[in-house]
């Protein structure tokens, strides 16, 4: 049976991975609602552009996007630095880093999943809405969001696993630092790396196979419930 | 009173149209498909914004070209029915009722909860959710959700349009009844012979987006017959 209890180290893997991914989430999912909104609903100059930017991090090496992220954000970094001395804030080597680096890698398939789901509302509904009094903020919280939790739910599931595997913007950004910034992949890799350590790396890559499946199918079934409920 | 008249270029054709309705009492829009009568509702109720004109209910006015006046659809006060009910799917019928009610001070209303569901008979639907509801039942929790809001005028846009002909003598009792338990005009948006016969004093014929005729169904009766 002791095959099947964590170690330590894999513990403390585990833990710091769903911590990092739970952050990454909460703190894009705001943001990605309001641009999902804005891609799905607003016509205006530049919304290519938008939607390319947004897009980026699907299309570039991670590692890309991990390095961008040290030279705006680094300690010496264009923003970094600045908002470290204004705020105290800093990203440079930290879960933090790890966090936000986890969240621009997952920011593109959160908002195309919740945009694609805003697309489907019928506006009508939201025009029936307005002539019966609501006002644009109303609408939007009574309306459109109800209606797009199905894609919410997509998006959050797909963001958080997307978190879980993130690998090459974390180690460029945030280094590979054992309780801070080490999440199971970076564990994975570590292992990799020291003579012996196959059977430690096998036992992670199954860990973090369950992980990955409890995600997706607890996605599977909220969205399930949520649609029924939504068709009465 | 409604008055109106507003210009609206749309793709290819021009919405030009000025008349005005009665004080209360059904106006039948009346004409083929594509003639501008749902965008020339959809003007009143903000969902459109004219090009030029004048838009005023009981002399106020929503929108005036000239004076840059153009209320946002939620301060028009308009009960808007859609022909496709347009129903809040993740709502149940009770909660779709008093959406727009809820949103009106209590000194506004004019009509009570209670009263509109009686009137309109769907009182044994209040828990469910639309998508549960026959296509008739849905008018009507489409009409009472309008008409819970305490409207200055009442919009229909074809709201029998979606329904068999058996649906159609289900709900029809019921528009019926409105010009007499409320005293305020209705528009009413068809182009069904019957359902104008049935229900309007007044009609105003459209046709590719210009007004044709005006005036009491009566007598506009014979050239209808000729359409």
């Amino acid at each position: 049976m002791e095959a099947l209890t964590l170690t330590p180290l894999e513990t403390e893997a585990l833990r710091l991975s769903l911590w990092i991914s739970v952050w990454a989430v909460a703190g894009s999912l705001p943001i990605g609602i309001m641009l999902a909104w804005v891609l799905a609903r607003r016509n205006f100059p530049g919304k290519t552009l938008l939607d390319g930017l947004i897009h980026l991090p699907l299309v570039l090496p991670p590692v890309v996007i991990g390095y961008m992220l040290l030279v705006l954000l680094g300690r010496k970094g264009m923003l970094g630095e600045p908002l470290y001395r204004a705020f105290g804030i800093s990203f440079a080597f930290n879960w933090k880093g790890a966090a936000l680096a986890s969240a621009v890698v997952a920011f593109p398939l959160l908002v195309r999943a919740i945009r694609l789901s805003m697309e489907a509302v019928d506006q009508g509904l939201e025009a029936a809405a307005r002539t019966l009094g609501a006002g644009p903020m109303r609408v939007f919280f009574t309306i459109t969001i109800p209606l797009v939790v199905p894609g919410i739910i997509t998006g959050i599931i797909l963001a958080f696993a997307r978190s879980l595997g993130e690998f090459g913007a974390t180690i460029t950004f945030v280094s590979n630092i054992p309780g801070e910034t080490r999440t199971l992949p970076l564990a994975l890799y570590t292992l990799t790396q020291i003579p012996g350590g196959d059977a430690g790396a096998l036992r992670l890559c199954v860990i973090s196979v369950i992980v990955a499946m409890l995600a997706l199918m607890a996605s599977e079934i909220l969205t399930r419930r949520v649609a029924s409920k939504l068709k009465g | 009173m409604l008055e109106i008249k507003v210009k609206k270029r749309l793709g290819g054709f021009t919405v030009d149209v000025a008349f005005s309705t009665g004080v209360a009492g059904v106006t039948a829009l009346f004409g083929r498909s594509g003639a501008g009568k749902t965008s020339v509702i959809n003007m009143v109720a903000g969902l459109i914004v004219p090009d030029e004109g004048l838009i005023a209910v009981n002399g106020t006015k929503l929108f005036d070209s000239k004076q840059s006046i153009d209320v946002p659809p939620e301060k028009r006060r308009c009960g808007y029915v859609f022909q496709d009910g347009r129903l809040f799917p993740h709502l149940t019928v009770k909660s779709n009722l008093v959406y727009g009610m809820n949103l009106v001070p209590r000194a506004q209303r004019y009509v009570s909860y209670d009263q509109v569901v009686d009137l309109l008979g769907i009182g044994h639907l209040l828990a469910r959710r639309p998508a549960k509801l026959s296509g008739g039942e849905k008018q009507r929790v489409a009409i009472g959700r309008a008409l819970l809001t305490s409207p200055s005028v009442m919009l229909m846009d074809e709201p029998l349009a979606s329904l068999d002909i058996e649906r159609k003598g289900e709900v029809l009792p019921f528009i019926a009844r409105l010009p007499r338990e409320l005293s305020i005009p209705i528009l009413y948006v068809s182009h069904s012979l019957d359902e104008i016969l049935n229900l309007a004093e007044m009609v105003v014929l459209l046709d590719a987006g210009k007004v044709v005729a005006t005036g009491a169904v009566k007598d506009l009766m014979s050239r209808f017959k000729r359409m």
